[in-house]
């Protein structure tokens, strides 16, 4: 209620003044229309004195203010015309003294002073030097602010710049730049003093009101960098240590805030370089509550555009130190601000950093160096816990990360680990992950062991427990993805040289060993698979005296195969082992074959109880040994034995007979030295044929109806294949027979009909008639069958 | 016209880190309308992915699947063309043409795509067309040496199928295709 009634007044004591105003122009005008240089002066400062008013916010007021304005051009411009008045500029100077009031009094003085200037009758710097004096008639902020404002509009085109026209025997650059100084410091005095008025409650509405006016104080920097005469010397001698010693000595944190900022986006960035010590130097020196972190942060986004755009200005930057100004000065406002939150002093290295990155991405040690200052900061202190805090150190240490796309670079900072230990577990797994996405997204390898180690140390977090973590801070979701990504990055490490190879894979093996039963599955197969590939590529070489050898590394892979027991994982061990079989096959060594087969074999016997499991391990089993060679007869002979005994305790039936007749393949390779036992193919066959017999037989008891015969055309499909590779001992008067028994089950009184067995059936009959069809041998071969 | 993309043993992470950038660039959702998977993905975040290339994902179960739920096999009709899906893990001797060709007679269908040797192989024999898409990640193999990354995206259009095997040598994609008709509505 209160505000809008205050607001609601406002606007009446506005229109009031501005009809005021408008009251004495009329006359002003007519007085000006019949040259009237009394009566002019009369109601123009009648219509000034509508500006005496205190009760308008800055907002109103400069309503207020524009309006007398532009009526004071009109009065200038009769002013100008002396013919017009009769009276000389330096008379009317003196005339406009006697107005009543000293407001309108001094608006008609700049008025007039404009005038006088322009008519160079006196020099320009002794009018300028009394105007600023004069002004200082007027203490109260508002008014004073707007008086002075016009002072410098008025006189903006008239300072004695190099070039101007005002220049001359006395009139210098120096004048021009002291008028702007002191007028600069006057207002800002005026500015400062409205914080110190009025009571506790009406604080922020002065403050707001501060606010509106901060421009007009502002704008003089602007002037001040408009000065052609002024170099970068005049600067530094002059100019920016008076501005720095106005803005420190008026301790108030709004002013130095606007000012500092509004310093550094006038000037150029040039200038900032080369005072960049004065400048850096007054930070200390302002208030305590000055968001100072904010002007460091814009001085150095500006400095690091300026080296972007202007590469040919990076020696100076060298050469003024500038690195160094700016993290010691950095140092001490952290120091000197004793109470600024640690999210503020990291915020702070951020921006340095960044400056860092973009204007000396090839100096490592001030990377290095600032990630230090950071380091130093955080010690003797808890782990962080403020969010916020947590943020710009996790922008701290992405930002190298970004810059350089290898992250090879990024490894050799020697304080970046010290950083991450400083975080709280939940951001430094993060951060890891951050780290792995980088070397993923940018394509990057990691090449050498201790690189390797540096960055494993980083991911410490993702690869064991650290202290510090709480149990039931484990999701399995988000535990699944990080140890992925480990796994991921696992394959990225990687050296053509052998040698360089195994040494990456033993410090991989070091660390993820470390992990315990839950990051095992899924670190050790992306480690197995490394050192096979490994292993392959050693493969032709020989000599032991190498300290990379396939036997070597298989050494290595069972021991790391081996902790899997703790988990413990035997599906995923068992098919582990058995690629290293395979891989040992292929290098020809038989025992480490054999001893791989053998854990294998051990893990099926004690470890792997369910069904489903068992038929998918015994098919890998035969799989993998059907393809081994390097064995010799007795060998092979026990693994086979085996092998076929696994596949005769299976539970189910089915399952039974078609690992039965899986392992015919063990007695027939298709190679040319291959095995090729025709005998015991057949027996195979016929054991699971009589299997698969006795699968009818119990179902037709147990259901009441025979099962499909598919397992027995699956049976047929495979007399056919050995039919076909030329085994002897399959005749066709066989598969004929097989034709009919499958014939003769499925017209049965208790035949379930089956379409897909049908299909099957009728797919294989179609087969055989393919091959009648094909004439030459095997035409002739499947002469003899009739479909 | 019905694209139908074919790819198998990725073996992330595993084996594998990623798809190749080149292949990622490439597969777009919304281009394809059917994907059929051998298997072995290894994670979950593989199936996502490529459910986000195309909502119609055909997966059956490899080795090394951590979801044991997919199916041993699978078949799926697509315009005149039955299709038939599994790891080949499960057939033995592995990569074995006439015992795949002896799964493609029991699954009774036109195509039977397979995977687990990592090699590439499209051939046609008398009960159909059998395709092996390769890895996609060129993942180590037991079986094959020198593995490029590979997959394969079919054309089915009325009784023909376009196959084009995309593989991945020496860093640059090429590509390779093969025509199979169907003759009537009868298998190949």
């Amino acid at each position: 209620m209160m505000i809008s009634d205050a607001m609601e007044d406002e606007e009446k004591w506005l229109a009031e003044g501005i009809a005021g105003i408008q009251h004495n122009a009329f006359y002003m005008h007519r007085a000006l229309d019949a040259n009237n240089l009394r009566e002019a002066l009369k109601y123009s400062a009648q219509l000034l004195s509508e500006l005496r008013t205190s009760r308008l916010s800055p907002h109103k007021y400069y309503e207020l203010y524009m309006r007398a304005f532009d009526e004071l051009r009109k009065l200038e411009m009769f002013f100008k015309e002396e013919e017009r008045h009769g009276c000389s500029v330096m008379d009317l100077y003196e005339l406009v003294q006697h107005a009543g009031n000293i407001l309108p009094r001094l608006y008609l003085l700049c008025t007039v002073g404009s005038v006088y200037i322009k008519s160079k009758e006196a020099p320009t710097k002794d009018v300028l030097k009394d105007l600023v004096e004069m002004c200082r008639g007027v203490q109260h902020p508002i008014r004073g602010l707007f008086l002075r404002s016009y002072l410098a509009q008025i006189s903006r085109d008239k300072l004695p710049d190099i070039g101007s026209e005002y220049e001359g025997d006395g009139d210098t650059v120096m004048d021009a730049v002291e008028f702007v100084l002191q007028n600069f410091s006057e207002m800002n005095k005026l500015w400062v003093r409205m914080e110190l008025q009025g009571p506790a409650r009406v604080r922020d509405k002065m403050e707001k009101e501060r606010n509106e006016l901060r421009d007009l104080v502002g704008k003089n920097l602007h002037v001040l960098s408009q000065i052609e005469g002024i170099d970068l010397d005049l600067y530094k001698e002059t100019v920016l240590p008076r501005i720095l010693e106005q803005v420190v000595n008026c301790k108030d944190e709004l002013a130095q805030y606007y000012l500092m900022d509004c310093l550094i986006q006038v000037f150029p960035d040039e200038y900032h370089l080369q005072t960049l010590e004065t400048l850096l130097g007054a930070c200390p020196q302002l208030q305590p509550t000055v968001d100072i972190k904010t002007v460091l942060s814009q001085l150095m986004e500006r400095l690091s555009s300026y080296a972007a755009s202007s590469p040919e200005v990076l020696p100076e930057f060298l050469q003024v130190e500038a690195f160094a100004k700016l993290s010691t000065a950095i140092g001490k406002v952290i120091e000197t601000q004793g109470d600024m939150p640690i999210v503020g002093a990291i915020t702070l290295y951020v921006s340095l950093l960044t400056f860092t990155l973009r204007v000396h991405p090839d100096r490592l040690d001030y990377v290095d160096q600032v990630l230090g200052s950071c380091v130093k900061k955080l010690s003797n202190r808890p782990k962080l816990e403020d969010s916020r805090a947590t943020k710009q150190v996790v922008a701290l240490l992405s930002a190298p990360l970004e810059k350089y796309s290898d992250i090879v670079t990024s490894l050799t900072l020697s304080n970046y680990p010290r950083v991450m230990d400083h975080l709280d577990s939940g951001t430094n797994k993060i951060m890891a992950m951050v780290i792995i996405q980088s070397i993923m997204t940018n394509q990057a390898c990691v090449s050498s062991a201790d690189k390797v180690e540096v960055l494993f140390e980083l991911i410490k977090g993702l690869i064991k427990d650290l202290e510090g973590d709480s149990e039931d801070e484990l999701d399995e979701e988000d535990f699944n993805e990080e140890q992925n990504y480990v796994a991921r990055v696992i394959h990225v490490l990687y050296n053509d040289d052998p040698e360089e190879m195994l040494k990456i894979i033993c410090t991989v093996r070091k660390h993820i060993m470390t992990g315990g039963p839950k990051r095992l599955p899924f670190t050790v197969p992306p480690l197995v698979f490394s050192a096979l590939k490994l292993i392959r590529r050693l493969q032709n070489q020989d000599g032991d005296e190498d300290p990379a050898t396939p036997k070597k590394i298989f050494q290595l892979l069972n021991q790391t195969i081996e902790a899997l027991s703790y988990v413990p994982a035997p599906e995923l061990a068992l098919r582990l082992y058995l690629q290293c079989a395979e891989a040992a096959n292929d290098c020809d060594l038989e025992p480490v074959a054999y001893e791989f087969f053998t854990q294998a074999f051990v893990l099926y016997e004690e470890e792997i109880a369910d069904s489903k499991a068992q038929v998918t391990a015994i098919h890998l089993i035969i799989g993998t040994l059907q393809r081994t060679n390097v064995f010799g007869v007795e060998n092979r002979d026990t693994l086979t034995h085996k092998a076929t005994g696994y596949s005769a305790k299976l539970l189910k039936k089915p399952d039974h007979c078609r690992a039965v007749y899986a392992c015919s393949h063990l007695f027939w390779v298709d190679d040319q030295d291959g095995i090729k036992d025709g005998e015991r193919v057949l027996l195979c066959l016929k054991r699971a044929l009589r299997i698969a017999n006795a699968a009818q037989q119990m179902a037709n008891v147990a259901r009441g109806s025979s099962g499909p015969v598919t397992l027995f055309v699956e049976i047929l499909n495979k007399y056919l294949y050995y039919f076909e590779k030329g085994n002897t001992q399959i005749t066709s008067a066989a598969i004929q027979g097989l034709i009919e028994l499958i014939k003769t089950e499925m017209q049965s009184d208790t035949a379930t009909p089956d379409r897909i067995s049908d299909a099957f059936f009728a797919c294989t009959l179609r087969y055989i008639q393919f091959q009648k069809q094909k004439g030459g041998a095997m035409g002739e071969k499947f002469d003899t069958i009739k479909v | 016209m019905v694209l139908v993309l074919a790819i198998g043993d990725l073996h992330i992470p595993h084996r594998a880190p990623d798809l190749p950038a080149k292949f990622k660039s490439m597969l777009v959702p919304g281009k394809i309308q059917h994907i059929i998977c051998t298997g072995n993905l290894c994670i979950k975040e593989v199936h996502d992915y490529l459910k986000s290339l195309c909502p119609s994902l055909h997966v059956t179960r490899g080795e090394y699947d951590e979801d044991s739920r997919y199916p041993e096999t699978k078949t799926i009709t697509i315009g005149q063309f039955k299709l038939g899906l599994c790891h080949g893990h499960q057939v033995v001797p592995w990569g074995d043409l006439d015992s795949l060709a002896m799964l493609q007679r029991q699954l009774d269908v036109d195509i039977l795509v397979s995977g687990h040797t990592h090699q590439f192989k499209a051939y046609k024999h008398e009960a159909g067309v059998v395709i092996n898409p390769g890895s996609a990640t060129g993942a180590y193999s037991s079986v094959t040496y020198d593995v490029n990354p590979s997959f394969v995206l079919m054309d089915i259009d009325g009784l023909r199928v376009v196959v084009y095997v995309y593989e991945l040598i020496d860093g640059e994609v090429k590509v390779d295709k093969i025509d199979f008709k169907k003759t009537s509505t009868a298998t190949i």
